[in-house]
């Protein structure tokens, strides 16, 4: 570990995504600085759910979502008040006898994969969660799903690494990525390994990643403690993820430990644009409502928007950026970077060492988008 | 002069005059806690206009209703932060 101790790496992305990569590359003897154009948390980390859950939209999505799911339970107990960890766990509602038929398959799916979950029949889930919409027929149990308050755990993470000798430069851009060091506003930083952790924009600083923004809307209500126990998502939520239509709209509702619901989720592929659009807003609720309908006497409070980094096969980048000595990638997360920062962390931490990863790590190699290319030309 | 009507404060009959706001009413029945903050602070109208949302109260079984901005009616239900 000495050669190391002396090794600089540099995380650009003071996101959750990289505040877990700088924990877990101090773990590993690195001298770490985090650097960011704006400030800890200021992109998406700080506009989303905070919802860390397991999804099958891919094996390979479930196989990183369950993996950094055991991680974050090691990390619980260390977690702050300001974390707002709340181990509520997830029901996926299912609206008919078609989508309780993919709910059982669902079931099973994890059961295989080693994530525990449970079936509730309609008498159930009215019993679960009594403020549902009576004529939904069943639901998937899924006890393991947790809330964080995503800058409250960015802020912790960071604080570790920072007591352990990292420091985080807020407001410094990274204007280019060269082979081992990084130009920024009139200095160069020299370092061994390099990782854009940039999110919705790390392709501004990597051209060639086919990262884009995907927008989102969330609205949070006043504090109405017990209003819902879990956090509710539509079985349909997947498809609404998976297809890169322009526009769509799915059922998702969490409770906050402050007794607030946060209700979601929109998507769109309209570029940078942060403003409200009513319309998509209007539909986003008007679906919460068909699934909830007591939500009309609860009082939104606020309204947002959000920029998810969006790939085309749903998998993040995680590892090596060939054309570029020393540069890694950890970054395209869509909507689950909040759950999946843990175990990115760890397979890019791990590749560097050129230890063995305890998952798969083939599946989110950076280069795929490389190879794809050549094939295309080929 | 406007008519009397009952309505259930914290489990107490109070009167109001008809066409008055439930902040009047519970003004007028001491009672002066209107809604506690999330550490617990107990708050009462500060605007009686609608904008401060300081004297949210439940009635009939929903909560965060601006008492200034509700008119009370006979039966109501009202439950506030009681003043400790």
């Amino acid at each position: 570990m000495n050669r190391r101790q002396r090794s600089d790496a540099i995380v650009v992305g003071a996101g959750i995504v990289g505040a877990a990569c700088a924990a877990a590359l101090i773990d590993d003897g690195w001298r770490v600085t985090i650097v960011d154009r704006a400030f800890a948390s200021a992109g998406t980390t700080s506009v989303g759910m905070g919802h860390v859950v397991v999804m099958d939209d891919s094996p390979e999505q479930l196989a990183l979502t369950a993996y950094s799911e055991r991680l974050w339970r090691d990390l619980a107990p260390e977690l702050d008040v300001r974390s707002e960890h709340d181990p509520c766990g997830t029901l996926w509602v299912a609206e008919d006898a078609a989508q309780l038929d993919a709910v059982r398959t669902k079931h099973s799916v994890y059961a295989d994969a080693g994530v525990v979950s449970e079936m509730l029949d309609e008498h159930g889930l009215r019993e679960a969660e009594p403020n549902l919409h009576h004529g939904l027929v069943g639901a998937l149990r899924v006890p393991g799903d947790s809330v964080v308050y995503p800058p409250g755990v960015t802020m912790r993470l960071l604080a570790q690494a920072q007591a352990r000798g990292a420091s985080l430069r807020e407001g410094v851009e990274v204007c280019e990525v060269l082979p081992n060091a990084v130009r920024c506003d009139g200095e160069t930083l020299h370092a061994e390994v390099i990782v854009n952790a940039t999110g919705a924009s790390a392709a501004e600083l990597t051209p060639g990643l086919p990262i884009v923004p995907r927008k989102g809307h969330l609205a949070i209500t006043d504090r109405y403690p017990g209003f819902c126990r879990h956090q509710l998502v539509e079985l349909g939520y997947l498809t609404s993820a998976h297809v890169m239509t322009t526009e769509s709209v799915a059922f998702n509702l969490q409770p906050r430990r402050t007794g607030q619901m946060l209700i979601g989720s929109s998507r769109e592929l309209v570029g940078w644009d942060p403003s409200i659009n009513h319309a998509v807003l209007g539909r986003m609720l008007g679906r919460a409502t068909e699934f909830v309908p007591r939500i009309c006497d609860l009082s939104i409070i606020r309204c947002w928007t959000g920029f998810r980094p969006a790939t085309p096969d749903k998998l993040p980048l995680i590892g090596p950026w060939d054309p570029t000595p020393g540069l890694w990638i950890a970054a395209g997360h869509e909507g689950l970077g909040i759950t999946m920062s843990l175990g990115t962390a760890r397979l890019l931490a791990d590749q560097i060492a050129g230890r063995a990863t305890e998952i798969d790590a083939s599946p989110f190699m950076p280069t795929r988008v490389i190879d794809a290319t050549v094939e295309e030309h080929s | 002069m406007s008519a009397s009507i009952e309505l259930v404060v914290n489990g107490r009959t109070v009167t109001a005059l008809e066409g008055s706001t439930v902040a009047t009413a519970l003004i007028n029945a001491s009672e002066l806690g209107f809604r506690a903050s999330p550490q617990d602070d107990v708050r009462a109208p500060l605007c009686g206009m609608g904008i401060c949302y300081e004297c949210r109260v439940t009635i009939d079984g929903l909560a965060h209703q601006r008492a200034c901005m509700t008119r009370v009616r006979a039966g109501m239900n009202v439950v506030t932060a009681v003043l400790k």
